[in-house]
C-alpha cells in the first residue's frame, strides 16, 4: 500500500495540470487517433503511472455500460434458464424421495398388516393343532380304554371259565377219590382174605374218609 | 524484469481490445464519453460466460442422481437460496436472481483475478459501486413500493422515547445511507488491496533474486506470497458471500421496515 500512496502523490503531483491528466489517459489518446494497439501501448507506458487505475474516471463510462450488458445477460440467464432449471430439478427430486418415503410408509403399513394376519393365523393354527391333538389323544386313550377293557373282560371270562372247569375237575376228581380207594381196599382186603365184599367195602370207605 | 521496478498497480490498468467510439462532446481530446472493449470488458463477459455455461451445462440432464458436476450447480443454488431464504424470509425469494447473480459475478470475477496475467473486475472501484447501486436502489425502490411510507419507519426503532429519537434518528439515516459505500468498499478494498500485497511479496522475491548472495533470502517474501495466495482465495470466496449475505440483509429491511 505504501508504494501505491507513493505513486498516487506522484501522479497529483505532476498533473495538476488538467490537460496533462486528459493527455496522459489510455482511453482519450486512442480515440483520438485510433491506432494499432502496440502503439496505444507504447505511447501510453511512460505516462500509465499517473493516474490511479480503479480512480481513472476515463474509464468509468466503459466499465458501467459492459458490467451493465454483463451482468444484465447474467440476470436473465439466472432468472430465465439457469434457476428455474436447477429449481425443477431440486423440486422434482424432493417430490420424488416425499412420494417414495409414502409409498415405503405405505408398504410397511401393509407389512405390518401382514406380519398381524400371519401372527393370527400361526396362533389359530396352534390352537386347531391343540385342540386336535388333543382331541386325537381323548378318542386313542377311549379306544385304549375299550380295547383294553373288552380283553380284560374277556381274560376274567375265560379265567372264571378254567376256574369252574378246574372246580368241576377237582369235584369229579374228589368224587372218585372214594372209588378208587374202595376199588383199592377191594384188591387189598382180596389180596388179604381172598374174598371181599363190596358193600362192606364201601361202606368201610366211606366212614374213612367221612372221619 | 529486473530492470524495471515492480508496479504493484500495473496489473489493475485498463488496456483497450477496440475501441467504439466516443459519443458527446465538442471533439477536442478529453472531452465526451469514450466506449472501448476493454481488458475489464472481456473479464466480464468471461465471468458472466463461464457461470452461465456452468450452471446450464451442468444441470441440462435434470437428473435425479445428480453427477459432480451438476451436484456443484445446485450446491450453489441451495446455498444462495438458504441465504436469502434464512436472512431475507421467504418473501425475499423474490430477490433470488438478483443475489444469486451478484454472487456468482463477484465469485467467478474474483476467482479469475486470482489467475496470474488475468484482470480482476471486483478490483474496480466502478464495478463494485454500480452493484452496491443495483442493491441500494433496489432496497429503496422496492421498500417505498411495498411498505408506501411505512418504509420510513425503517429510521425509526419502535419502543424508544422522544429525546432518543432525536439523536437515533440521524444516526439510521447516516447508517442507511453509507449503505452502499460500505458494501462497495469493502469488496473493492479487499481484492485491490490483496492483490497489491500479493505483487508487493512477488515483486521482492524478484528483486532479491537479483541482488546475488542476497537472493537465498527470497524464500521468506515467496513463502509469504504461497501463503497469501491461499488467504486471497479464502477473500475471493469471502467477499461474494460477504456481499451477498449484505445484500439478504439490506433486502430484509425493504421487505419488513420495522425493527
Amino acid at each position: 500500500m505504501a508504494e501505491t500512496t507513493i505513486l498516487l502523490a506522484q501522479a497529483e503531483s505532476s498533473a495538476a495540470p488538467a490537460d496533462a491528466v486528459q493527455n496522459g489517459v489510455v482511453v482519450q489518446d486512442s480515440a483520438a487517433t485510433p491506432a494499432p494497439a502496440g502503439e496505444v501501448h507504447a505511447t501510453t507506458e511512460a505516462e500509465e503511472a499517473l493516474v490511479f487505475p480503479p480512480f481513472d474516471a476515463t474509464t468509468f463510462a466503459s466499465q458501467l455500460l459492459w458490467f451493465a450488458l454483463a451482468f444484465g445477460v447474467l440476470y436473465v440467464l439466472m432468472s430465465r434458464v439457469a434457476l428455474p432449471q436447477i429449481g425443477s430439478i431440486i423440486d422434482k427430486r424432493k417430490a420424488r424421495i416425499d412420494g417414495d418415503l409414502k409409498e415405503a410408509e405405505r408398504l410397511r403399513g401393509e407389512t405390518d398388516k401382514a406380519i398381524a394376519a400371519y401372527e393370527a393365523a400361526l396362533a389359530e393354527a396352534r390352537k386347531n393343532a391343540h385342540g386336535i391333538a388333543e382331541e386325537t389323544r381323548t378318542s386313542i386313550k377311549a379306544d385304549l380304554e375299550g380295547k383294553r377293557k373288552g380283553v380284560e373282560d374277556d381274560l376274567s371270562k375265560k379265567v372264571a371259565e378254567a376256574e369252574a372247569r378246574i372246580l368241576k375237575n377237582k369235584d369229579e376228581a374228589l368224587g372218585r377219590v372214594s372209588e378208587i380207594a374202595e376199588e383199592t381196599a377191594a384188591a387189598l382186603v382180596t389180596q388179604l382174605t381172598g374174598e371181599a365184599n363190596a358193600k362192606d367195602v364201601a361202606a368201610a370207605v366211606a366212614e374213612v374218609v367221612k372221619g | 524484469m529486473s530492470e524495471k521496478p515492480i508496479e504493484p498497480i500495473h496489473q489493475f490498468r485498463i488496456t483497450e481490445i477496440f475501441n467504439i467510439g466516443t459519443f458527446g462532446g465538442d471533439g477536442t481530446a478529453g472531452s465526451g464519453v469514450n466506449i472501448a472493449f476493454t481488458n475489464s470488458a472481456l473479464f466480464m463477459v468471461l465471468t458472466v460466460g463461464l457461470i452461465g455455461a456452468f450452471l446450464i451445462l451442468s444441470s441440462n440432464r435434470r437428473a435425479i442422481i445428480p453427477n459432480r458436476m451438476q451436484l456443484m450447480a445446485e450446491m450453489s443454488y441451495e446455498f444462495i437460496a438458504n441465504m436469502v431464504r434464512n436472512t431475507a424470509g421467504t418473501e425475499g425469494m423474490k430477490f433470488f436472481p438478483m443475489v444469486f447473480s451478484l454472487f456468482m459475478f463477484i465469485l467467478v470475477a474474483n476467482l479469475f483475478g486470482m489467475f496470474p496475467y488475468f484482470f480482476t473486475v471486483t478490483s474496480h472501484l466502478i464495478v463494485t459501486v454500480a452493484m452496491a447501486m443495483i442493491v441500494f436502489l433496489t432496497v429503496v425502490i422496492y421498500g417505498f413500493m411495498k411498505n408506501g411510507l411505512k418504509f420510513f419507519k425503517l429510521f425509526v426503532p419502535s419502543g424508544i422515547p422522544v429525546p432518543v429519537l432525536l439523536i437515533v434518528v440521524p444516526i439510521e439515516i447516516i447508517s442507511f445511507l453509507s449503505r452502499p459505500i460500505s458494501h462497495s468498499l469493502r469488496l473493492f478494498g479487499n481484492i485491490l488491496a490483496g492483490h497489491i500485497v500479493l505483487k508487493v511479496f512477488g515483486g521482492m522475491v524478484v528483486a532479491l533474486l537479483g541482488a546475488g548472495a542476497w537472493g537465498v533470502v527470497a524464500v521468506l517474501p515467496l513463502g509469504m506470497a504461497v501463503a497469501l495466495t491461499g488467504l486471497e482465495f479464502l477473500v475471493a470466496a469471502l467477499q461474494a458471500f460477504v456481499f451477498a449475505v449484505l445484500t439478504c440483509v439490506y433486502l430484509h429491511d425493504a421487505i419488513h421496515p420495522g425493527h
